[in-house]
């Protein structure tokens, strides 16, 4: 089941322009596998732009262009012969607000699997058994598989998300502020899933909690904005523990500490 | 006075006015239908329904009327449902938004306006004239499909609309095609709001005489037994029988106008409380 080594991003002078205002620019850097990469930054910095870049879906909106190369082990993601439906089996998403299908624990788990042609109920069982037990919800959801999955609780919810973005076996989970609609314990929750999670898949969370970011993350990315007609660039890039004890740039520092943002 | 007990009296006396208002328009609703009921609830028999009609109508009942309208209806849903919804579909999921597809809205937004008798007149001219489908059921049921398209497609988008665009995104992002997100999850989440607003259209057009004025109806016709025949139909009955009939016999005119009222309201009201019931059911 885990993908030994994959699941690697090497981004190299990436851009993202919505129409011709150019929103991020100029970022490069390396997301390791099997490990949790924080993007962080105030709101506004194109955090969540450039994690979309990642299973591209920023090419859902209309008139986004992106400019670089992202490399995803090795490959160039958005080569002409690269379809995005198979790039995002292999890369995940995780949103901001819980967002489960109105139709029940066990279809909104399969819905990935069936998407991509498993049919066999007791492979699909499996599936959802498996994808249920790593996103650390099998102990309660086996009771009401069956249920509508609107009857969850919000955390509950947003961990039945994770479980059917597991449920392709993508090599990366990209996760967009998945904790910031949750109570504090749902948040709990989400993190020690995350820190489970990392052994077996790449993940990339985009947060501005920069203490979450602190406890879960492995490799930190500090994205910047400096004023509303210069496009948001990528700062500083490192080790998580290097990052918040000894940043070497002061923007980043002044961040961190709570000066601004 | 105060300038807050001034703002309390303005308050109250707009509430009044408002209040009136709507007092008005469920009043006239409520005397009509009273009114109908109280004078064609006892026509309405089981002969009234079952039988054809006798003695120039002055006699018997109203069933092939009844189903000449049942036909049309159904004939105008199998053209202007499976168009109008994917049609729907289509200006909602998979349209680019630039100047051409706001120049089809407008189309809509003002084919929805058009005058009924335009309808019937551009009806008459294409289906049963050009298209040499004669006076029949088939024209009739084309012509009010035309009338109903916009409310279907207009009904399909914002129902569409309504379903929040994270679902979609989480289909897209498991790897679905657009399509597919359409079809599994975006379609059955809007199916109630796009069923029940098409049957208020359809009830719409099962009231309406001018487009099938001269396209579909015979003052007189036996129960059709192909698309090709002429039929008779409900509202065109009521008029005939009010206008044009040698003898008067109110107790067919009041009887027919409350059938159909009565029936289609009674679609109405089943078609509204599903929907409610199926919206209960999904919060989003």
């Amino acid at each position: 089941m885990v993908n030994a080594n994959t699941g690697s991003f090497e981004l190299e002078d990436v851009s993202v322009a919505y129409g011709n205002e150019i929103a991020v620019a100029g970022v490069s850097m390396t997301v390791p596998p099997q490990a949790v990469t924080a993007l962080i930054g105030p709101s506004g910095c194109g955090k969540s732009t450039l994690l979309r870049c990642l299973n591209r879906m920023n090419d859902e909106i209309g008139g986004v262009t992106v400019g670089g190369t992202i490399r995803l082990d090795g490959d160039d993601i958005y080569a002409k012969r690269v379809d995005s439906v198979e790039l995002r089996i292999r890369v995940g998403q995780v949103f901001q607000k819980p967002n489960p299908f109105p139709m029940s624990v066990y279809d909104n788990i399969a819905y990935g699997p069936r998407t991509h042609g498993v049919r066999n109920r007791a492979e699909l069982d499996a599936i959802v058994e498996h994808s249920l037990t790593r996103a650390a919800l099998w102990g309660e959801a086996k009771s009401f598989l069956k249920k509508h999955a609107f009857e969850l609780s919000g955390g509950q919810q947003q961990r039945l998300c994770i479980a059917r973005a597991l449920a392709t076996e993508p090599e990366v989970l990209l996760m967009d502020e998945p904790a910031s609609a949750l109570d504090p314990i749902s948040t709990q929750q989400i993190e020690d899933t995350i820190a489970e999670l990392k052994d077996s898949v790449t993940i990339v969370i985009v947060t501005h909690n920069m203490q979450q970011a602190a406890r879960i993350s492995d490799r930190t990315a500090f994205m910047l904005r400096e004023t509303m007609e210069a496009p948001a660039a990528l700062i500083e890039v490192g080790d998580t523990r290097t990052m918040f004890t000894n940043p070497s740039d002061p923007r980043t520092e002044a961040y961190i500490t709570g000066r601004f943002g | 006075m105060s300038r807050v007990k001034r703002a309390r009296m303005m308050e109250s006396l707009a509430k009044g006015i408002m209040g009136i208002a709507t007092l008005i328009v469920v009043g006239i609703a409520l005397f009509l239908l009273g009114y109908l009921a109280y004078r064609g609830a006892p026509s309405v028999t089981w002969e009234f329904l079952s039988q054809a009609p006798r003695k120039a109508m002055t006699e018997g009942g109203i069933h092939p009327v009844i189903m000449g309208t049942v036909y049309l209806v159904l004939g105008t849903a199998a053209f202007a449902l499976p168009i109008g919804i994917m049609a729907g579909i289509y200006l909602s999921e998979f349209a680019p938004r630039n100047l051409w597809t706001r120049l089809i809205r407008l189309a809509i937004t003002n084919m929805a306006g058009v005058p009924s008798i335009v309808y019937g007149l551009f009806g008459f001219a294409l289906f049963v004239m050009s298209m040499r489908l004669g006076v029949s059921l088939i024209a009739g049921a084309l012509t009010l499909a035309c009338l109903t398209l916009p409310v279907v497609i207009t009904v399909t988008e914002e129902a569409l609309r309504r379903i929040p665009r994270e679902l979609r995104q989480a289909s897209m992002a498991l790897g679905a095609t657009r399509i597919r997100t359409v079809r599994k999850v975006v379609l059955p989440a809007a199916a109630p709001g796009i069923v029940t607003g098409s049957i208020l259209g359809l009830s719409r057009a099962a009231g309406e005489t001018a487009p099938v004025l001269f396209t579909a109806v015979a003052f007189f016709a036996p129960m059709p037994s192909s698309p090709l025949d002429q039929t008779m139909a409900l509202p065109y009955h009521l008029y005939i029988m009010a206008t044009q009939a040698v003898r008067p016999a109110p107790h067919v005119v009041w009887g027919t106008a409350f059938v159909l009222v009565a029936g289609v309201s009674i679609i109405n009201i089943i078609a509204a409380t599903w929907r409610s019931a199926q919206r209960k059911k999904i919060k989003w």
